[in-house]
């Protein structure tokens, strides 16, 4: 298994059975430090482990997957992203990754912050509520959106913090970072052409500015 | 599986305290074999109570070990894989030199004349056997309680020998509470007149004190859950309550089982000796602080804890967890459900094995 990724390609192919993980696979440079949040049973991780000989970590908040991602050999500790970080010296490692999972953090802003402390480069993947099925959804039914990526009954949803490609932009210029990359995936296609309307996920890498 | 306890001498030990020990035997027993290269033997350290007979079937008892649910052929300990070996605590009544052994220099037991020692004398008498059996390095050193704490212990005092640490229902320190357990029972000993200042060898031992010290054990090992579904108010044999001081309850009868069975296996000095040596526990001793302590380890770890345990609440371990990664150390942590209480990592092994088991796996890997 390898992540085949180019900018030249149009289209992306899946890791892990997301394309958002052939990404991350992508920038991931090897034998990084890397920290993985909501990391789940730590099958990127593992991945990343074997294929970039990474130093990989991961936070969890679930102790089922936990115990699987130790199971398999991940170094996993249970806790909650929003205060997980804080033990950790500035700078401990060369990546931070948070997959599809910063709309459920309490407080985004803290958790970027403290990734960018404990971290080199954050990578960021969300799923992106400006897509256009989303607001058609919404606009349709006049009920909170539910599509393939936001599939939760709104009581039921994960999701508190929903935000779009232009929400995301905005805060990076807010805590003034810098976007070393940004990639827009429809499927497996990458979208070019007005990202928050055609995006379903959005991958950043993003830095401290100096 | 048969296993047999071996047993090796030292000239001496030199103790936290000042005092030298000299000489002392250490009882220990085996499981699987070593490999060549010496790299896949593990040291599983017993808890309070435990002994050298941690796996198998004892060749002098016909019992089985105290973990012989998690050492053998495919399970967590895999002896297929592993070499595991199990030593007796120094101050210990199972093979090891403790207060009940004979001071040669008296010529009777060393009593209250036993030096008082710690978990990091444990740990040093452990590293010479370790070094006599010709180990440079153990694959992992693992154990729940006191066990854990010696596990901890081993990581930072022998950083160089310790590829990985498996501490369960552990602390870096011993807390007031638990502090407080431990001098009830020590209270109960000493209270009894056949303790006699701990001169009781060779006459009637404090059977009563020291049955009492179980019993009050045994209360902190089990949940208000657990109790509740082992023995509810059920009454033992009777209809209706005695209206006297007899068993009335099952959970009276099993305390008092429980008690009077320690009693036959165990010596009250050193039940002394080796609470003692558990309440003085704490890794930032000597070490400035904790995080000094824990930046000495190079060790991988996997923290375990009990959501029922109130005796090593899990916020023990996650102290332990956060110190470790302050240092930023490759450390792994969950916390499993189980209704057990404390006796969770001795009974309720199903998922500690798969993890266990794995992180094992990856650590052998990884070293090789």
């Amino acid at each position: 298994m390898s992540a085949q990724l180019t900018r030249r390609h149009a289209f992306v192919f899946e890791l892990l059975g997301r394309s958002d993980y052939a990404i991350i696979g992508e920038i991931v440079d090897p034998g990084a430090k890397v920290l993985d949040l909501g990391c789940g049973e730590g099958e990127l991780l593992q991945w990343l482990a074997e294929n970039k000989g990474v130093d990989a970590r991961g936070v969890e908040i679930s102790g089922p997957k936990v115990q699987r991602a130790i199971a398999r050999g991940v170094s996993v500790f249970q806790c909650d992203i929003d205060e997980g970080l804080a033990d950790y010296p500035d700078g401990t490692f060369d990546y931070v990754i948070l997959s599809q999972t910063l709309q459920e953090t309490r407080q985004p802003r803290r958790v970027l912050r403290e990734m960018l402390r404990v971290g080199r480069r954050a990578i960021v993947a969300f799923p992106n509520f400006g897509h256009w099925r989303v607001r058609s959804s919404m606009l349709m039914s006049g009920r909170a959106p539910r599509t393939k990526l936001f599939p939760y009954e709104w009581c039921d949803s994960p999701n508190i913090h929903f935000l779009t490609v232009h929400d995301f932009e905005d805060l990076a210029a807010q805590e003034h970072l810098v976007v070393e990359r940004r990639y827009f995936l429809s499927g497996h296609r990458k979208v070019t052409l007005l990202p928050n309307l055609f995006a379903e996920v959005a991958v950043y890498l993003v830095s401290r500015a100096g | 599986m048969i296993v047999e306890a071996n047993t090796v001498g030292f000239d001496s030990i030199s103790l936290d305290s000042g005092a030298t020990l000299a000489p002392i035997e250490i009882a220990y027993e085996t499981y699987g074999e070593l490999n060549a290269a010496k790299t896949n033997a593990i040291l599983v350290l017993h808890a309070f109570s435990g002994d050298a007979h941690a796996a198998g079937i004892s060749h002098e008892t016909g019992k089985p070990g105290w973990w012989d649910n998690m050492i053998g052929p495919g399970k967590a300990f895999d002896t297929n894989r592993y070499f595991v070996i199990c030593t007796n605590v120094l101050g210990g009544c199972r093979g090891t030199t403790g207060p009940a052994s004979i001071n040669p220099a008296t010529g009777c037991p060393y009593a209250m004349s036993f030096p008082v020692i710690t978990i990091g004398d444990m740990v040093r008498a452990q590293k010479m056997l370790i070094d006599w059996l010709g180990i440079p390095r153990l694959l992992s050193v693992s154990g729940g309680s006191m066990g854990g704490m010696q596990a901890l212990e081993w990581a930072v005092a022998f950083p160089e020998s310790v590829v990985s640490a498996i501490p369960i229902a552990s602390t870096t320190r011993h807390s007031a509470q638990q502090i407080a357990f431990n001098e009830v029972g020590r209270q109960a000993i000493i209270a009894d007149p056949d303790w006699n200042e701990g001169n009781y060898y060779g006459r009637n031992p404090p059977a009563r004190g020291l049955a009492v010290a179980r019993m009050v054990g045994h209360i902190t090992y089990m949940s208000d859950d657990s109790m509740r579904e082992k023995f509810g108010r059920r009454l033992r044999g009777k209809e209706n309550f005695s209206f006297g001081f007899d068993v009335d309850f099952e959970v009276e009868s099993y305390l008092r089982y429980r008690g009077s069975q320690f009693v036959t296996r165990f010596d009250a000095n050193s039940y002394l000796y080796i609470t003692k040596a558990m309440d003085y526990f704490d890794l930032a001793t000597g070490r400035g602080s904790m995080a000094a302590a824990l930046e000495l380890t190079r060790a991988r770890f996997l923290v375990i804890s009990f959501s029922s345990d109130w005796l090593y609440p899990s916020y023990q371990s996650q102290e332990m967890v956060r110190a470790l990664r302050s240092r930023n150390r490759d450390v792994a942590y969950v916390e499993l459900q189980s209704n057990y209480g404390h006796d969770s990592f001795l009974v309720d092994v199903a998922e500690q094995t798969g993890l266990v088991r794995g992180f094992l796996a990856s650590t052998f890997e990884k070293a090789q």
